[in-house]
């Protein structure tokens, strides 16, 4: 029954109508969890504040059960869904360069728009940073096309690499989570 | 004016954008993201200064402009950025959190932290193509689907970011 797009349910313009939406609450929700805000998130790296954990890893658990629940249930099919294609080598250096980069600028893309949308000029700032460094990855793109499609490993699920059923990673994710979850508890009431 | 109100528990944020990012699974297919909207506004600006059919040439452009015209509105991600600012918008507004300043640590000034967060957001602009996806695409949408270039990103990402973080002390106290 769904993605609608992959069904045949919705078409380019339904779907164009859907990103604002979704885009929208998207915002809305990072605003609301504080998350536009660079001393808050680099907060996570002193460990002085665990929103950007406890919310990232939340969001990620309650989308992994839903898709995992409802591809079960038959009303999505996770196949269908886009997955990400994996090249090592290039997206661990990539890793390396976007938590420093993190670190630095205290926000991420995403939030770094919530940030300047409600007035902060250091949420313009990293914005103005990532398009000149997307064009001095663009312009500098012959030299290193070598090392950006190196080691490509396909659209693959780390339970494919592992030979396990999806199930079983879904719920060792879990309780990775949930284990995270208690132990960023008692981070904060060590502080408290 | 109102006093800005307090921001809701993280969890509770965290669980309402885990719906969003299923509601995209469902309805187009594909998570959120951020970092490819830039590439594309990146990609559209190249056509508009070079023209189309050079811009094309370069294989590290091309997948980012449209067939045919090159309009940013016509990409996806574009359009759900375009609606990321909105919505951060209107939140703070109803908040009473809408203000002008530039947010940064107690030891540093305005101008350092311009010029820090620009700095940082090249770092992430190049990190963010190498890793085809940024903290949105590719940490939390590819992550939820257990994939592995995904999990790679996390692990490196909060890997660097930890053991530069005491070089990067100053700019935060």
């Amino acid at each position: 029954m769904t993605p609608l797009t992959e069904t045949g349910w919705l078409g380019p313009s339904g779907a164009l109508a859907a990103a604002v939406a979704i885009g929208f609450a998207f915002g809305w929700f990072l605003e609301r969890g504080g998350l536009g805000t660079a001393p808050k998130l680099a907060g996570q790296f002193y460990l002085t504040d665990l929103a950007v954990f406890k919310v990232m890893f939340s969001a990620l658990l309650t989308a992994m059960l839903g898709a995992f629940w409802l591809d079960w249930l038959g009303f999505l099919r996770l196949d269908l869904v886009y997955l990400p294609e994996t090249f090592l080598l290039p997206q661990a250096l990539g890793g390396l360069l976007f938590g420093a980069g993190f670190l630095v600028a205290g926000l991420c893309p995403g939030t770094s728009c919530v940030a300047a949308a409600t007035g902060r000029r250091d949420g313009l700032a990293v914005i103005g940073g990532m398009l000149i460094g997307v064009l001095c990855f663009n312009l500098a793109f012959d030299w290193i096309a070598p090392l950006y499609s190196a080691t490509p490993l396909g659209a693959v699920r780390l339970t494919d690499l592992m030979g396990v059923p999806y199930g079983a990673g879904v719920a060792v994710v879990t309780a990775l989570a949930l284990a995270g979850f208690a132990v960023a508890g008692r981070i904060e009431r060590g502080r408290a | 004016m109102r006093p800005a109100r307090p921001y809701t528990d993280p969890y509770l944020a965290g669980v309402g954008i885990g719906l969003v990012l299923l509601a995209a699974y469902v309805v187009v297919g594909q998570g959120l993201g951020a970092s490819g909207a830039f590439a594309s506004v990146v990609a559209s600006a190249t056509a508009a200064v070079q023209g189309p059919t050079e811009a094309r040439l370069s294989a590290a452009v091309a997948p980012y402009l449209p067939s045919g015209v090159a309009s940013p509105l016509q990409d996806w991600l574009v359009i759900e950025l375009a609606g990321v600012v909105l919505g951060g918008f209107a939140s703070a507004w109803f908040a009473g959190r809408l203000r002008g300043h530039t947010e940064r640590g107690g030891q540093i000034g305005v101008g350092q932290r311009m010029v820090a967060a620009g700095c940082g957001g090249v770092l992430m602009g190049v990190g963010a193509k190498f890793a085809r996806g940024c903290t949105s695409g590719q940490a939390l949408s590819g992550g939820a689907l257990l994939a592995v270039g995904s999990w790679i990103f996390i692990a490196t990402c909060f890997a660097a970011g930890y053991a530069l973080s005491p070089l990067a002390r100053r700019l935060w106290r």
